[in-house]
């Protein structure tokens, strides 16, 4: 007895332990990408002149620095989401860079080398507003920052407050900026709208207000996007309305009003309609800022002005214009500026900044990227050269977030396409077969045309298998001989081919701005990127694979709805997922909001499956919209059901398609909200299959699973959150019938809730309020030892409710996601993919949550293999399975088959990327990496030689005897 | 209500009897018990309404009164009437062409204060086919399922067997009397971690352990005596080798340089 628990123990932790990846495994399958998002501020680390650094912060709340050499990160610090780790502005100088976080929060200052953390200071509450670098006699010693009612200073080189002061008349004035021109003062410009400018002095050393004036302005509503400050102190603001600009020395006395410049005067004059903006520079903090500048007058037209003794010069007009901007190298200020040269590209061309001579030989060409975005930020790195000239590099940020950077005379150094960092959704396809294989395919599609054909067709195409085959033998022979490094080749659109196993697949990524990516799973290469233009950013995205690769020479279909959130008016994008084009065909026009698609199995003539999209009049459409479709929608309409859900009504109703295709309503089921609302509804995933219909007990007999792929899971949460009342609901609706199957609250639980809900179980994860922490909870539903009707399913006709079995489950760490494995054909035992806060993915037998684990051992579930009941979930490091490969701010994890059984395609995707393989139930139909061919063959050959001496001498001994 | 009065003295076909309410005694406890416990209330009944049409327009008539006794002992009975002849007939013509027959009934909170305090509007409907309700002999099982506070959330269907076989049926009168099973059955508590009788158990092991130590010595413990001179045996044996191999292979490597 004692023997048999030693056994299974050890025979249970052999199974559950050796999944982690070998050390030289490490990437042999896997890859991550990491990304930053959104560009707000990115600085060139200038103060060396051999220096690569790139220092960015993003709308991710992500500081990163990166190698402007190759676009690699150095170091990233992921800070909280939402506004708490908001990155309000980002200043650098020498090696330290300043970072003022979460609404003027946080003051950080950082090590820009290494990426470490100097000194970090809390600031006062109070929001943000502006900060700068104050600089005395020519060194960079403080930092000021101003908050709405309140400026205070810190010293650069240990972050301590050197003195914190409260604006005048805080409530009424919107103080906006800060000026410090290098001579002992700090200046606060605030604005009350419309009326006047308020201009406060403070002295560096103790923060005494020296001096305080205001100066009318009724034009002006917002100092921070219509004013500079140029040359020693003078603001100059613009206003569109009055066509003009105004001057103001700071910090003269006599002066007490604007001074009102006609643009008429200088023979310019703003687009109707568009702001305008002056940009200017101020390359050392601690020195006044230069005194030439950039008015934007509309979106592609930028002038160069100097102002010199209270007047102002035009330098040089630049008309067409998209973008400028400065740099300083040394002693010398440029100006970078791009303009159209043709239609797909754009030449970028250097400046000097105080005479606007352009600099000879500094062309960049700019090719634009057919299927990207216009560009619309421009950064520019400045550095001389050995003979003294000013040499550049410039990166620029285009609409769909990538990130391209360049150098003389337009090579693409790098490329980033940071709009990965927010993905959506994805799907993978698999890849098309090669020529040969498609051509060995297509036989068997085309009609038959006589005999004799048939079999010279067939002749012929195997001669060219065969042709193929031998040179992929020769291509390994040649292969075999080179070191292993200079053999990996490129991946490019035009090799790729289904691999034996189907492991390499196209991973189709939407992203939230817009653009979709086709990447290749093996080696994270893009393939392929669509920007789809006039995105709103509020839109939902949902992927349809309508027809596969598996219809050649069909080429395979993808459907992308895009529906606006507000409107939820919605529109179609159909492309070919392997090449990215957009397809020819005519799209149905959605004039009404789309509440719910449907992707039917029925396929039209050219194999391509039916989608359905319903409006909010419950009319149907269908696309492809054929007649051939129609007529088979007519002819299965009766039993077409789709479900709707109005969680603002805690509404969930049924409906079942007429020969018209209009619809009739057939059940509703309504939970009111004032107790609980609708959070998620989840059925099944259409390309599960499930192997084994039930479950085999521990004295023989079969418990059958209810496999109703109809079934709802739909998780409710109570609006009563107090943590006494609030409880978490699951409720399991059939959706074809609306009959609730079951029916569940858990207690004292509150969201957010993550689930899934595959073969007959659903799994969540809640958040006890009671006891603070994690729980996992199990349902599984069972027929019982007999099977209604085991040869189909129907929802109309299952009369006996299914046996419910649930269990919960302490989950010792939060989550962020919840996925379970998918294999091919659902032999393999299911795993669930947890992603953790941590960035961490677990890989989670089901075996752990079976509602049918037993409190007490017994011999019938030891005969089942079912592990005790434990409490808590246990987490081991060997079940990560990206190693230390961690995904930052993991947001969903997409799991697909591979033509091995075995084997699970997994995305987990985040602010990064990570691909990988799981092996749910280890690699049982692969041979090992280190599989000894030669003794197996050594072993075969010798007994197949040791058989025919021995039959040798067999027959020798028998011919002796019969001799004697 | 006065309608139902009236239609209830009408000779109504008191069908079935159901099951208790199945409430768990978890749900008993919160809130809801205080509400249930004192109303003194002898009940309230809400019309279910059935619809069965050839044109599969839904157009509902009454089937019968669901009543619900309040207190303690809560229940639910269902007096429904005959389908007449005309019924009959719609019946079997909607089971031929493979229509619909559905039932409704209003939203409704079935926690006495509630039901008074608020009618809340809308019908919770389900169906079922009409001819699996002609094949079955009109037996079938409606479940009205509530949510925790007592509000019912959805209404369900289904007939004994479910099956359409396209089974005649000959005899009129196994269409007149419905022979219907009706329940309310409201949400169950679902299971929490179960750490006392977890921490109970391993300690009625480590107990186990305690008792008889004898027996719980582990396999090193007792066999002792036979693994030491084996081991030392084996260790002999094997560092006369290992010397013997590591010399050799000590000379080989010399050799070689």
């Amino acid at each position: 007895m004692a023997w048999l628990v030693v056994r299974l123990a050890i025979s249970m932790s052999l199974l559950y332990t050796a999944s982690a990846v070998f050390e030289d495994q490490v990437g042999k399958f896997d890859w991550r990408q990491q990304f930053i998002g959104k560009v707000r501020f990115a600085l060139f680390d200038t103060h060396s002149q051999a220096s690569k650094k790139l220092l960015l912060a993003t709308d991710k709340n992500v500081f990163a620095s990166l190698n402007s050499r190759t676009g690699d990160l150095f170091w990233r610090h992921v800070d909280k989401t939402g506004p708490e780790g908001h990155i309000d502005a980002l200043l650098m100088y020498g090696q330290d860079a300043v970072v003022v976080v979460g609404n003027g929060r946080l003051l950080r200052s950082w090590e820009t080398t290494v990426g470490g953390l100097k000194w970090e200071t809390v600031l006062d509450t109070g929001s943000f507003q502006a900060a700068a670098l104050v600089g005395v006699q020519d060194f960079v010693k403080y930092v000021a920052v101003l908050k709405k009612s309140a400026i205070s200073l810190h010293d650069l080189s240990s972050g301590s407050e050197i003195w914190v002061e409260n604006l005048p008349d805080s409530d009424s004035v919107q103080y906006q900026t800060i000026y410090s021109g290098g001579n002992g003062l700090v200046l606060v410009l605030g604005v009350v709208p419309n009326s006047h400018i308020v201009i406060v002095e403070y002295k560096i050393e103790d923060g005494e207000i020296m001096n305080k004036k205001s100066v009318e302005a009724a034009w002006m509503s917002s100092l921070e996007s219509s004013c500079a400050v140029v040359s020693s102190g003078i603001l100059l603001c613009v206003d569109q309305i009055t066509q003009s600009l105004y001057t103001l020395p700071l910090q003269s006395a006599e002066q007490t009003e604007m001074r009102q410049i006609h643009l008429q005067t200088l023979d310019l004059e703003v687009v109707s309609g568009f702001r305008p903006v002056l940009t200017s520079t101020q390359p050392n903090p601690a020195q006044p800022p230069l005194s030439e500048f950039f008015l934007q007058l509309s979106p592609d037209h930028h002038i160069l002005l100097q102002f010199k003794d209270g007047l102002i010069a035009p330098l040089r007009d630049f008309n067409p214009a998209y973008l400028a901007a400065f740099a300083t190298s040394g002693e010398r200020t440029v100006a970078a500026v791009m303009s159209p040269k043709n239609d797909t590209a754009c030449s970028i061309n250097l400046f000097s900044a105080d005479t606007g001579r352009r600099h000879l030989d500094t062309t960049i060409i700019y090719h634009m990227d057919p299927n990207g975005g216009k560009p619309n930020r421009l950064y520019v790195h400045a550095f001389l050269k050995k003979d003294d000239s000013v040499g550049y590099r410039v990166m620029v940020q285009t609409e769909d977030l990538a990130l391209t950077f360049l150098q003389q005379p337009g090579r693409v150094v790098w490329m980033r396409e940071e709009a990965l960092a927010d993905v959506v959704t994805m799907e993978m396809v698999d890849l098309p077969f090669t020529g040969t294989q498609a051509e060995l395919e297509g036989e068997f599609g085309k009609k038959a045309d006589g005999l004799l054909p048939m079999v010279l067709k067939r002749l012929s195409s195997q001669f060219i298998l065969l042709q193929a085959w031998l040179a992929h033998l020769w291509k390994l022979f040649y292969d075999a001989r080179k070191p292993r490094s200079s053999v990996k080749n490129e991946v490019t659109i035009d090799v790729l081919s289904r691999d034996e196993f189907n492991l390499q697949k196209m991973m189709l990524m939407v992203t939230a701005s817009g653009k979709l990516f086709g990447i290749d799973s093996k080696s994270g290469t893009i393939l392929w990127k669509q920007y789809l233009e006039n995105i709103q950013p509020n839109s939902v995205f949902k992927l349809i694979v309508q027809r596969t690769t598996a219809h050649f020479p069909h080429p395979p279909q993808c459907t992308l709805l895009i529906k606006n959130k507000d409107t939820g008016l919605g529109s179609l994008y159909v492309f070919n997922p392997i090449f990215g084009k957009k397809s020819q065909i005519s799209v149905p026009a959605l004039p009404r909001p789309i509440l719910q698609t449907l992707l039917l199995p029925v396929i039209d003539q050219d194999y391509a499956k039916v989608l359905l999209l319903i409006d909010d009049q419950y009319k149907v459409t269908a696309f492809p919209s054929t007649k051939n479709v129609l007529q088979q929608l007519q002819d299965t309409a009766s039993s077409i059901f789709f479900y709707l859900v109005d969680s603002s009504q805690g509404k969930l109703s049924g409906f079942r398609l007429r020969k018209d295709l209009s619809t009739e309503l057939i059940w509703e089921v309504v939970i009111p909200t004032e107790v609980q609302k609708i959070v998620a509804v989840k059925g099944k995933r259409a390309n599960e299959h499930v192997h084994s219909q039930g479950r085999v007990m521990g004295d023989r007999s079969v418990l059958y699973k209810y496999l109703n792929p109809n079934l709802l899971a739909v998780i409710t949460e109570s609006t009563d959150t107090h943590q006494e009342r609030s409880f978490v609901g699951i409720i399991l609706i059939d959706g074809v019938t609306g009959r609730i199957v079951h029916e569940a609250v858990q207690r004292k639980a509150r969201g957010p809730v993550h689930f899934v809900h595959s073969e007959n179980w659903v799994v969540y994860v809640y958040w006890n309020s009671k006891f603070r922490r994690n729980e996992f909870s199990v349902l599984e539903l069972f027929e019982g030892a007999e099977l209604y009707n085991s040869t189909v399913f129907s929802s109309l006709d299952r009369p006996h409710p299914p046996q419910v079995l649930q269990q919960s489950y302490i989950f010792p760490a939060p989550i962020n996601t919840l996925e379970a494995t998918l294999t091919e054909k659902g032999i393999t035992s299911r795993h669930l993919l947890v992603g953790l806060p941590s960035g961490n993915i677990l890989s989670l037998p089901k075996l752990f949550l079976d509602p049918r684990r037993p409190e007490m051992v017994s011999e019938q579930s030891r005969e089942e293999n079912l592990i005790p009941y434990a409490p808590e979930m246990p987490i081991r490091e060997e079940w990560f399975i990206n190693y230390n490969q961690t995904v930052s701010r993991v947001r969903g994890i997409y799991t697909a088959p591979s033509g091995l059984e075995s084997t699970c395609l997994v995305v987990a995707y985040g602010l990064d990327i990570y691909q990988s393989r799981v092996f749910p139930s280890k690699q049982f139909d692969v041979l090992k990496d280190d599989y000894d061919y030669i003794l197996i063959s050594s072993v075969l050959f010798g007994l197949f030689f040791a058989t025919m001496i021995s039959k040798r001498l067999a027959e020798v001994k028998l011919l002796n005897r019969a001799w004697r | 209500m006065a309608m139902i009065r009236v239609l209830s003295l009408v000779l109504s076909v008191l069908s079935s009897v159901t099951l208790l309410w199945t409430q768990s005694g978890e749900c008993n406890n919160g809130r809801r018990s205080a509400d249930a416990v004192d109303t003194d209330f002898s009940g309230f009944s809400v019309p279910l309404e059935h619809s069965f049409e050839v044109d599969d327009v839904p157009r509902f008539r009454l089937r019968g009164a669901l009543q619900f006794r309040g207190g303690r002992e809560q229940g639910v009975y269902l007096s429904q009437n005959q389908l007449s002849e005309k019924d009959r007939n719609t019946l079997k013509d909607v089971a031929a062409v493979d229509g619909l027959y559905r039932i409704r009934v209003p939203r409704v909170s079935l926690q006495v204060d509630r039901q008074t305090e608020k009618q809340s509007e809308g019908y919770l409907t389900t169906f079922v086919r009409a001819c699996s309700l002609v094949e079955s002999h009109l037996s079938d099982v409606i479940t009205l399922h509530t949510d925790v506070s007592g509000c019912v959330v959805g209404i369900s269907i289904v007939t004994i067997p479910g099956s359409c076989r396209g089974i005649e049926v000959e005899d009129e009168v196994d269409l007149e009397v419905f022979n219907t099973t009706i329940s309310v059955v409201a949400p169950v508590t679902a299971p929490v971690p179960e750490t006392a009788p977890y921490i109970e158990r391993m300690e009625q092991e480590m107990e186990k352990k305690g008792k008889n130590p004898q027996e719980q010595k582990s396999f090193f413990a007792k066999y002792w005596m036979y693994i030491v001179p084996l081991v030392l045996f084996l260790m002999m044996s094997g560092a006369q080798d290992q010397s013997g191999g590591g010399a050799g292979g000590g000379a080989a490597n010399g050799g070689g340089r």
